[in-house]
């Protein structure tokens, strides 16, 4: 490791300062100098107040803003160091020079390294090489109360994740959480790759996006002067492309000059998304991402979750819309305070409810039970409210046949024979139904 | 250009487009000036050149000192609105979850907070001694026109606005009601004014020394302050109302 450096520069203001005994040696030798000058030679209280002036502002500058973080003091060895890509192992993730301020990307991922050991890894065996968040025992609690306990999961790149619970589960806190908000009481995480500890926040919101359930838009600022300033928080210097981007994205572009305070709730909704798209995040965070719009717009908001997906990018979608849900997200996750399940829709199906066929015919069947109990696929079968028949059984591929069989050879005119299909609400009702609301809020 | 300041200068555009907007803002800015200082400066046009050079002086440094009124009192209600004021509407947990920083964030606020005040007391300070040379009597334009008031204004205005937005500040990011911020926030600002009532009272000499130490400690307690802030501005009390340090201890952890 080469010997450190006496000065180091400043991340505010101009110069650098000492950061070590060399540095102030030389400081104060030359702040001496400077007193010594001052005091040998004729002086007037204009020739005072001018060096006091100067004096004031050259201790401003100097004391303003501290040391840039030290990666280390080593200086950048070559410019094939500095070519602003992260290479996690995984996938290489080309970012813009401009969001790492005077860090090099490999300096920041040797600052990972040397403080958590890994970049990111695999804490478990159920988490892939392609876990983008990976959740290890989480907890959050607001004084006695808890906001969320003991959740795990893990999300994929390039996956719509969905999380879902009823109002006061925790869903907005996690989320709170994994974007650096609010620091959880305890478990671990790593957003990004980066772990949640508190020590990479800014590095961590490099990479995300978060859409909050409400809009959160500077009513007398224009549609792009809002866009403008969160670009300018990510640090870009020419914006307006990416924002043209965005806002094409969210179909704004005609509403690009109006004020964000004249905008209907629809609207405004869409300009926080075409914020969250803003800085090309690897992950974006949607909470009611269709909250308040209409049909046509809330389909155009899901035609950009695919084409997120689609990019590669990962999406945690929150959301109390089931249908959305179902139709949008690779695997859901629902939680109650607790962590109630985790997978894919049809997993949790399956592992949930027991397989059925549904049986609908002209007329009712004169001895329903007879005819079902004398096959053997069929373990039981129940009514519906519509006058059909619901079968439990073990195999769908072997029991539909033979009921098919069974109900012509007991004549009977057959309208339908299909699946029995479980909605995600159904799973979510029978996992949070009967346990009423959440604890937060 | 360094990349934070990219994200100071954001920060600072946006608090301009908003006070542009904002009426009261800006008849704020324009007529709170002009209540402070209106009386000092009638009466100076009202001193004869038979006065005595004493008596001048004395009323010189009385109506000057009192133009530092101005950078303390104008910012105070702008900084105490800076933070809670972004809860209340909702914007700040979005602008939280970008990748500024509280220090950047707080630079951002309270240079959009002084640069507008300190541009308001140099204006009133320039018109006002132009006004005394081309209306006011020889000996009240002889003893205003010295380098020692210009620097003065100069080096004080941005000093004591500095301490007024810090103060604001600082109680923005803990209160949790706009209102209570801006009142809290007008009167803690006012301990600042001491000085120079204490040197317009002639209870000690405004001279040139004087005004450096004053200077210097105001600076450092500027930058301390900015430093203070930035550590108790504490994202999770913003955003759900309760500190984290808190929160760890009442849960054992």
């Amino acid at each position: 490791m080469a010997e450190r450096q006496w000065f180091a520069r400043r991340r505010y203001g101009f110069g650098v300062r000492p950061v070590t005994w060399q540095g102030w040696l030389i400081s104060a030798v030359a702040l001496g100098i400077a007193i010594g000058a001052l005091t040998s030679v004729k002086k007037t209280d204009g020739d005072i107040l001018f060096v006091g002036v100067i004096g004031l502002y050259l201790a401003v500058a100097y004391s303003l803003g501290g040391t840039k973080k030290q990666v280390d003091t080593n200086v950048r060895e070559s410019d094939a160091d500095d070519d602003h890509t992260l290479d996690d192992g995984v996938a290489r993730v080309t970012v813009p020079p401009e969001i790492y301020g005077s860090q090099t990307p490999r300096e920041i991922a040797e600052a990972i390294v040397s403080r958590s050991g890994k970049f990111s890894t695999a804490p478990d065996d159920e988490v892939t090489s392609d876990s983008v968040i990976v959740v290890e025992h989480l907890t959050k609690q607001f004084g006695q109360r808890v906001a969320f306990e003991d959740v795990s999961f893990n999300v994929r790149r390039g996956e719509v994740f969905g999380f879902l619970g009823p109002n006061g589960a925790g869903k907005t806190s996690t989320v709170r959480t994994l974007s650096t908000l609010v620091s959880p009481t305890s478990g671990t995480a790593e957003v990004a790759g980066i772990p949640l500890d508190g020590g990479h926040d800014i590095e961590i919101r490099q990479r995300i996006a978060v859409m909050t359930e409400v809009p959160g838009l500077y009513l007398r600022l224009s549609v792009t002067e809002n866009l403008v300033f969160f670009a300018g928080l990510y640090g870009y210097r020419d914006p307006q492309p990416r924002i043209d981007r965005a806002l094409e994205a969210v179909n704004l572009s005609s509403r690009a000059s109006d004020l964000c305070g004249s905008l209907s709730k629809g609207l405004r909704q869409r300009v926080g998304l075409a914020r969250a798209l803003l800085s090309d995040p690897e992950i974006v965070f949607l909470d009611e991402p269709t909250a308040g719009l209409d049909p046509v717009a809330s389909l155009e908001v899901h035609n950009l979750i695919n084409a997120l997906r689609a990019k590669g990018v990962t999406v945690f979608l929150t959301t109390h819309r089931l249908d959305e849900e179902e139709k949008l997200c690779d695997r859901v996750a629902i939680l109650n305070t607790t962590l109630r399940t985790v997978g894919r829709i049809d997993d949790l199906r399956q592992r949930m409810f027991r397989k059925s066929i549904l049986v609908t015919t002209v007329d009712p069947l004169p001895d329903p039970d007879r005819l079902f109990s004398a096959i053997d696929d069929v373990a039981s079968w129940t009514k519906d409210d519509n006058g059909g028949y619901v079968l439990v059984v073990s195999d769908v591929r072997v029991a539909a046949p033979a009921v098919t069989r069974a109900l012509v050879a007991g004549g009977a005119d057959v309208l339908s024979l299909a699946e029995g299909h479980h909605s995600l609400e159904e799973v979510y009702l029978e996992l949070v139904g009967s346990a009423g609301q959440g604890g937060e809020r | 250009m360094n990349q934070s300041w990219i994200r100071i200068r954001a920060v600072m555009r946006k608090e301009f487009r908003e006070y542009r907007r904002n009426r009261f803002i800006i008849y704020t800015m324009g007529t709170l000036p002009l209540i402070f200082t209106a009386l000092p400066v009638i009466s100076l046009f009202s001193i004869s050149s038979a006065t005595p050079p004493s008596v001048v002086r004395t009323q010189v440094a009385i109506t000057l000192l009192l133009l530092l009124v101005i950078p303390v009192v104008l910012p105070a209600t702008i900084a105490a609105y800076s933070v809670i004021g972004e809860r209340d509407q909702g914007t700040l947990e979005p602008l939280l979850t970008t990748p500024i920083s509280r220090e950047e964030f707080l630079l951002g606020k309270s240079l959009a907070a002084t640069i507008p005040t300190v541009g308001v007391a140099y204006a009133f300070f320039i018109v006002l001694v132009v006004a005394i040379r081309l209306g006011a009597s020889s000996v009240v334009a002889h003893a205003v026109w010295q380098p020692s008031w210009f620097l003065a204004e100069l080096l004080f205005a941005p000093l004591l606005a500095a301490w007024s937005v810090w103060v604001g500040t600082a109680i923005s990011a803990r209160s949790s009601d706009v209102r209570v911020a801006q009142q809290l926030g007008t009167l803690a600002s006012l301990p600042a004014l001491v000085l120079p009532l204490l040197m317009s009272l002639q209870v000690f000499k405004p001279t040139a020394t004087v005004a450096i130490v004053i200077a210097v400690a105001l600076a450092v307690i500027d930058v301390g302050a900015w430093r203070i802030v930035s550590k108790m501005f504490d994202r999770e009390r913003l955003i759900t109302g309760a500190s984290a340090v808190t929160m760890r201890a009442e849960a054992g952890t």
